[in-house]
């Protein structure tokens, strides 16, 4: 039993669809607890009261790729951050190694800025790209982690084993690290040297947690009934043939 | 010049040629068309990497003339500038750029590399310092097992573990959960590309 590439896009349409319109009406709805995103909620009010400086590591994907939906998880990431934290003393910054990425987290930024009503304080450092391959990246963004300024980092894109020399610098200089990709080398060392990983698809649920909107809780929910169907379906496929032996 | 993507503008082309490359999985009639659009994505995405290497500039620029750090800062930028006319005027695959970037570039990212071991080596001895759960020691013990069953260690091999317990850690149960991590990060990106295709998620205009 099988579904095409185009059934499972139809079936995660219809219950984003279902989920948003059935969400207005039913907002109990509670989404389980990651305690990656509650100690980042709170990181975030900590520094907004402290006047420390939170950075956000958007990783090197680009956006033609699988990659760039991690990446676009990072970017409502730093929104959320951003409309918080903006006015703050110390505003979060957000380091990344590709171009593209660079040129929509300025306009998140921006955007946010504009919003809050000071756009006259925003500036095109505060979003960078630090490098273009995978260690220069990392290795110019350490000095922004090192800054003693800087009380947490977050890293929400696609990142490769140059994450561990980023969330290391975090642990050196006694700061939060929440760490997510969708590069399975790069989970396993966010696992290890992370103090918050994001698993698996955990990174994905970003913007309903950090509250983006309905759709984002909508297609949280999709995900979780798209994953039993799989379950489902690796089961059915796996009885199959011993009840096809029977006959 | 104050360059800002249009929202209402940009989400309508977003939308629309999402669209389009999805209609062309199901026509084939539109293969041209979306090869054509991928096309100018690739060489939109060139020039976004353009922009990356000038906004490095910039930012190194500044602080070189707010004088802070300005010795890394005039380092990189000499070195870059270098590089950049030398690739220019030879090429990428010329022989002085081939010289760089075997020369400098590969043992610097080989050093971090380094750095980088033992850097893990540290983060996962103090993992349970940091997280005091179940998956942590799940997490450690498959590292022990993992280092035990990949050969004679001190010249001396544990059969057990090279011949019974590794192959079955590796062959079933990492495979089993990789998958199942892969699942969860396709669906993650399908739901995030609906998403975007149905205009809730604007990475674009904030």
């Amino acid at each position: 039993m099988n579904l095409s590439a185009l059934q499972w896009i139809g079936l995660c349409l219809l219950l984003i669809l279902f989920f948003t319109f059935w969400g207005r009406n039913n907002s109990k709805r509670a989404l389980r607890s990651i305690p990656a995103f509650r100690q980042l909620r709170r990181t975030i009010e900590l520094s907004v009261e402290d006047g420390s400086r939170l950075q956000i590591s958007l990783g090197r994907g680009g956006i033609l790729g699988p990659e760039a939906a991690t990446a676009f998880a990072g970017l409502t990431l730093l929104r959320q951050v951003a409309d918080i934290a903006a006015d703050s003393d110390q505003p979060p910054i957000a380091t990344t190694g590709d171009g593209a990425i660079m040129l929509l987290a300025q306009d998140t930024l921006r955007n946010s800025y504009k919003r809050l009503g000071i756009a006259d304080q925003y500036h095109f450092r505060l979003a960078q790209t630090t490098g273009l391959t995978p260690f220069s990246y990392a290795a110019g963004a350490l000095p922004r982690i090192l800054d003693r300024e800087v009380s947490a980092t977050a890293l929400a894109g696609s990142f490769g084993e140059e994450a561990g020399l980023l969330t290391s610098a975090t642990q050196l200089s006694g700061g939060f690290s929440l760490g997510g990709s969708e590069n399975l080398t790069s989970q396993a060392i966010l696992f290890a040297s992370a103090d918050q990983p994001l698993i698996g698809e955990e990174i994905f649920a970003t913007g309903a947690y950090m509250g983006s909107g309905p759709t984002h809780q909508a297609s949280l929910h999709a995900q979780d009934v798209l994953r039993w169907v799989a379950i489902l379906l690796f089961i059915v496929t796996a009885l199959l043939p011993l009840f096809g032996g029977l006959r | 010049m104050n360059l800002r993507l249009q929202t209402p503008l940009a989400t309508a082309v977003a939308i629309a040629f999402g669209f389009i490359i999805l209609a062309s999985l199901l026509i084939p009639d539109l293969m041209d068309v979306r090869n054509q659009i991928l096309n100018w994505a690739i060489l939109l995405a060139a020039i976004a990497l353009f922009l990356g290497f000038a906004n490095l500039f910039q930012v190194h620029l500044q602080k070189l003339r707010n004088k802070e750090k300005s010795a890394y800062s005039s380092i990189l930028i000499v070195a870059m500038l270098v590089t950049f006319a030398i690739t220019l005027w030879e090429g990428s695959q010329g022989v002085t750029a081939a010289w760089i970037f075997n020369n400098i570039q590969l043992p610097i990212e080989t050093s971090l590399m380094a750095v980088l071991a033992i850097s893990l080596t540290i983060a996962a001895a103090q993992i349970l310092q940091q997280r005091k759960d179940l998956m942590s020691l799940v997490f450690i013990g498959t590292v022990f097992i993992l280092i035990l069953s990949s050969g004679p260690l001190f010249g001396i091999e544990l059969p057990v573990f090279t011949r019974t317990i590794g192959p079955i850690v590796n062959n079933f149960l990492s495979v089993g959960a990789l998958r199942g991590l892969l699942i969860g990060v396709s669906l993650g990106t399908l739901a995030s590309g609906l998403r975007i295709l149905l205009g809730s998620d604007r990475p674009y205009g904030g």
